[in-house]
């Protein structure tokens, strides 16, 4: 499908003025505007984050191993169901993906860089800092924020602590960060593509992330409004959230559910493209279907803006209201069932091989799934009368996050590493901690399902005995789950520092442009674009 | 496009203002992070922290353009860099323009839904009577639910001067962006100008507009949803059009040092779709805030 003239050519032409040599130490990456390093960045900030946060959700196991209060006061449970969830979301997910989309967008566009390299380094080295402020105000006087990931109002206003303006502006810094990346993607995207590669001939991976990109700066700047008038409700005696001065509660919800759900999407859309290239890959056949995805994901996109209120269904809204956003709801499993479809076509009569990164993306396609019908579950509205707020809708979310997003992570990391390092990684390590994964995930979340069922309630810090056997057995996945990840861990290391060669094309069946370059990948790759039939 | 489009793309070398950005942003947020949260007993260095960042923040803007400016004039940027540049600055007004659709969506809940259902419309006969039997809903909200009181604020006198002020200038910004593409320099630099004396007179006015409200009409932040969505619109609002005002300004002095050519202004054309957005939304604050 693609032809590239030389790639050391390339490569050479590049090294003529000789600013474009790697500096080295930590000024290469502070200063660095070559989009390969920048993903790296991403991508390490991300998995640190992953490992910060997770350890927070087993500071959460710990204390709901058994019924009642041990180890950690109530407030302070609240502020790491808070973090933990503010982190996955802002700094381990999101991350992740923009990582992803910069080391791979380039190059399968075949691009020489991002469009906008210098804001690109900016996106990124404002995150460590936005994280740093939200850290640190849990060692503030008075903690950190305890009003739960989705600062629900007056939880976050009326009621909140000392610390809700550091908050504030740290989720400033997150939004601005995550807009300039989505600006970066699409301006890179629209203007960079090599001569030849239209639109419809983009890998399903670009075009996950050319949606997505749209979908951040579409909500971020709600997001930052939402926190804005949080701000002002809480120290500037403004009253958005407060029904004395004529405003309401409900209101912040609306705000932020028009942001919070397609935020869900900007975290599984990516991860619909991640899949899409990687399971024809190992079936050794085209993906089924390449322009019913793109259509999928677009109405999923926009779907994505008027299901905002299955959220609130409990808020007492108006019967309509109710009934329209459960039937927008519902219409969005239209699509989604379109591409579950097209990746078991995909594989079906494929010659598949069962590498690391097929592990988890058949993985992906069959928990996800499940994601998707407790969602489907949710979304009828007299039923989420009796589930809102349970530990069904973590479940839900997590299937759809954790063995959803996140594994689309770990099988973008496992395909692309031996592009990034040059060197083949473990494969029985990769085994090993995908084995261990997907049994620990799955004890540490179904009974979730059970435990919603039978009404326990979420972000609890104690619960009734009868939801014990559950919680020890959640408890112990949790744990299990969160040591696999050092697995994890230890095998990316040993893979950066050595490790058989990995050849130009490292997988037989994959397909696209950045498999025409050498492994690892060079500094700098296609300084000029190469002719895409 | 042709493969020769390409091999001209720019890719800077490294560069230390992004770093000198997100420190000076990281100063601003724990600044103000730390000053609003010490707002009732002013203690803390956090407005210190806070004119820090904001000061280091200007640094890097200038370094950064001027680094840009730089290599623009070094002709090293080709007809895609541009591109690059131009779709760069309209997604980012179009993450603006939701930023206040946020703002513009607290106000038309509010109208629409949260008032009327606190004076007992639908079926919220009951929260009305057993929470503010008193309450009459109307908009503006004179009179809030908790019984605070305040004055509407008309639409007649300054902000319509205001509106005309603003729709003028942007048919100036129009005119001069016309001058520059014919390359007529001396109407270029009047249009600018007069653009610039527009917005400042705009922002003078706003500012006596404040004041009057503050002083005479007890219409204040603080009074109720009415006030709240009032000063947070045009508040943000303002704070826009003082960033166009000086975007509008460095534009000017870069075309008395001749800067800008017929076909390579981007600079010029971005701030000028900026004062336009900033138009459009005060038209749309004119109608939504001051007269309905
Ligand atoms: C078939 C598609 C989906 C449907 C029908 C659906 C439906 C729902 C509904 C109705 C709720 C609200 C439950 C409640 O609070 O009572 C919910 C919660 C949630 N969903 Fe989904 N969902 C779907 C897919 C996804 C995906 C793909 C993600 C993320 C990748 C996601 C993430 C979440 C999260 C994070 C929450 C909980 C937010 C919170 O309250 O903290 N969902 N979902
Ligand atoms: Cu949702």
């Amino acid at each position: 499908m693609t032809t590239v003239t030389d790639t050391m050519d390339n490569v050479d032409a590049q090294h003529d003025h000789h600013a474009d040599h790697k500096m080295t130490g930590i000024k290469r990456w502070l200063l660095t505007t070559n989009h390969k390093d920048i993903g790296s960045l991403y991508l390490w900030f991300s998995f640190i984050m992953l490992l910060t946060g997770g350890a927070m959700a087993m500071v959460i196991r710990a204390e709901l191993f058994q019924p009642g209060l041990q180890i950690v006061e109530p407030d302070f449970f609240n502020q790491m169901t808070t973090v933990h969830g503010l982190i996955m979301v802002f700094g381990a997910i999101m991350p992740a993906f923009t990582g992803l989309a910069n080391w791979m967008i380039p190059m399968m566009i075949g691009a020489p860089d991002m469009a906008l390299p210098r804001l690109n380094n900016w996106s990124f080295w404002i995150l460590p800092f936005a994280f740093s402020i939200l850290l640190a105000s849990l060692f503030m006087e008075g903690g950190g924020p305890n009003f739960g990931w989705t600062f629900y109002a007056p939880l976050s206003t009326t009621y909140s602590n000392g610390s809700t303006a550091f908050f504030v502006f740290a989720v400033h810094i997150m939004g601005i960060s995550s807009i300039m990346g989505a600006i970066n993607i699409i301006v890179t995207i629209m203007n960079m593509r090599a001569p030849g590669m239209t639109y419809m001939k983009m890998p399903l991976f670009v075009w996950t992330f050319f949606i997505t990109a749209y979908l951040l700066i579409a909500v971020m700047p709600v997001l930052a409004g939402t926190v804005t008038m949080v701000l002002t409700d809480t120290y500037f005696g403004t009253s958005f959230f407060d029904a004395a001065g004529g405003g309401d509660p409900v209101l912040f919800q609306h705000i932020f559910w028009f942001f919070g759900h397609p935020e869900v999407y900007i975290m599984i859309l990516p991860a619909f493209g991640i899949v899409s290239t990687i399971i024809p890959a190992f079936a050794r056949k085209p993906l089924f279907g390449y322009s019913s995805m793109v259509y999928a994901t677009a109405s999923i996109a926009f779907l994505s803006f008027i299901v905002w209120a299955h959220h609130m269904f409990t808020t007492g809204m108006p019967l309509a209201g109710e009934l329209f956003f459960m039937y927008c709801t519902m219409l969005i499993a239209v699509p989604t069932g379109v591409k579950v479809f097209n990746w078991v076509a995909t594989m079906w009569r494929g010659a598949i091989t069962f590498e690391t990164p097929m592990l988890f993306s058949i993985a992906f396609v069959i928990l996800f799934t499940i994601g998707g019908f407790s969602g489907l579950m949710l979304a009828m509205t007299p039923v989420d009368f009796q589930y809102h707020d349970t530990y069904f809708v973590v479940a839900h979310f997590h299937y759809v996050l954790v063995t959803g997003s996140l594994f689309s992570i770990f099988a973008a990391v496992y395909y692309w590493l031996p592009k990034w390092t040059g060197h083949m990684y473990s494969e029985s390590l990769g085994r090993w901690h995908f084995w261990c994964s997907i049994i620990s995930v799955n004890v540490l979340f179904f009974p979730m399902h059970f435990l919603g069922l039978a009404g326990m309630p979420r972000r609890i810090p104690d619960y009734a005995l009868q939801f014990a056997d559950f919680n020890k057995w959640v408890s112990i996945g949790g744990f299990a789950f969160g040591l696999s990840q050092l697995i994890f861990l230890a095998l990316v290391i040993k893979c950066v520092r050595a490790g058989k060669q990995a050849e130009a094309k490292s997988w037989e069946g994959a397909e696209g442009l950045e498999w025409t370059v050498a492994s690892p990948a060079p500094y700098h790759t296609f300084a000029t674009p190469p002719k895409v039939d | 496009m042709s493969s020769k489009d390409y091999e001209t793309y720019y890719v800077p070398e490294q560069s230390h203002w992004p770093i000198v950005g997100a420190l000076a942003l990281f100063l601003i947020a724990i600044g103000a992070g730390s000053y609003v949260a010490n707002l009732d007993t002013g203690e803390g260095v956090g407005g210190y922290i806070l004119l820090a960042g904001i000061a280091l923040i200007i640094y890097m803007m200038f370094g950064w353009f001027t680094n840009v400016i730089d290599e623009s004039m070094s002709g090293k940027y080709s007809a895609q860099m541009d591109t690059s540049f131009r779709q760069g600055m309209s997604w980012f007004i179009f993450s603006e323009v939701m930023f206040f659709a946020a703002f513009f969506g607290a106000l038309f809940y509010a109208r629409m839904l949260s008032v009327p259902w606190l004076g007992g419309e639908g079926n919220n006969f009951e929260t009305w009577n057993v929470l503010w039997p008193e309450f009459q809903a109307s908009w503006p909200l004179i009179k809030t639910p908790a019984g605070s009181e305040t004055e509407a604020m008309g639409w007649y006198g300054l902000p319509l001067i205001n509106t005309i002020l603003l729709l003028t200038s942007s048919f100036t910004a129009h005119f001069a962006h016309v001058a520059l593409e014919h390359n007529k320099r001396a109407a270029l630099k009047a249009w600018l100008g007069l653009t610039i004396i527009l917005g400042s007179i705009f922002l003078v006015l706003q500012v006596v507009e404040y004041q009057h409200a503050y002083a005479e009409m007890d219409l204040t932040l603080t009074s109720g949803i009415y006030g709240n969505t009032f000063y947070m619109l045009t508040g943000f609002h303002g704070m826009h059009v003082t960033l166009g005002t000086i975007m509008l300004i460095v534009m000017f002095l870069r075309v008395s040092r001749g800067h800008f050519t017929p076909d390579n202004h981007f600079a010029f054309q971005a701030t000028s779709w900026y004062w336009h957005f900033v138009d459009v939304v005060w038209v749309l604050l004119f109608v939504f805030v001051y007269i309905l």
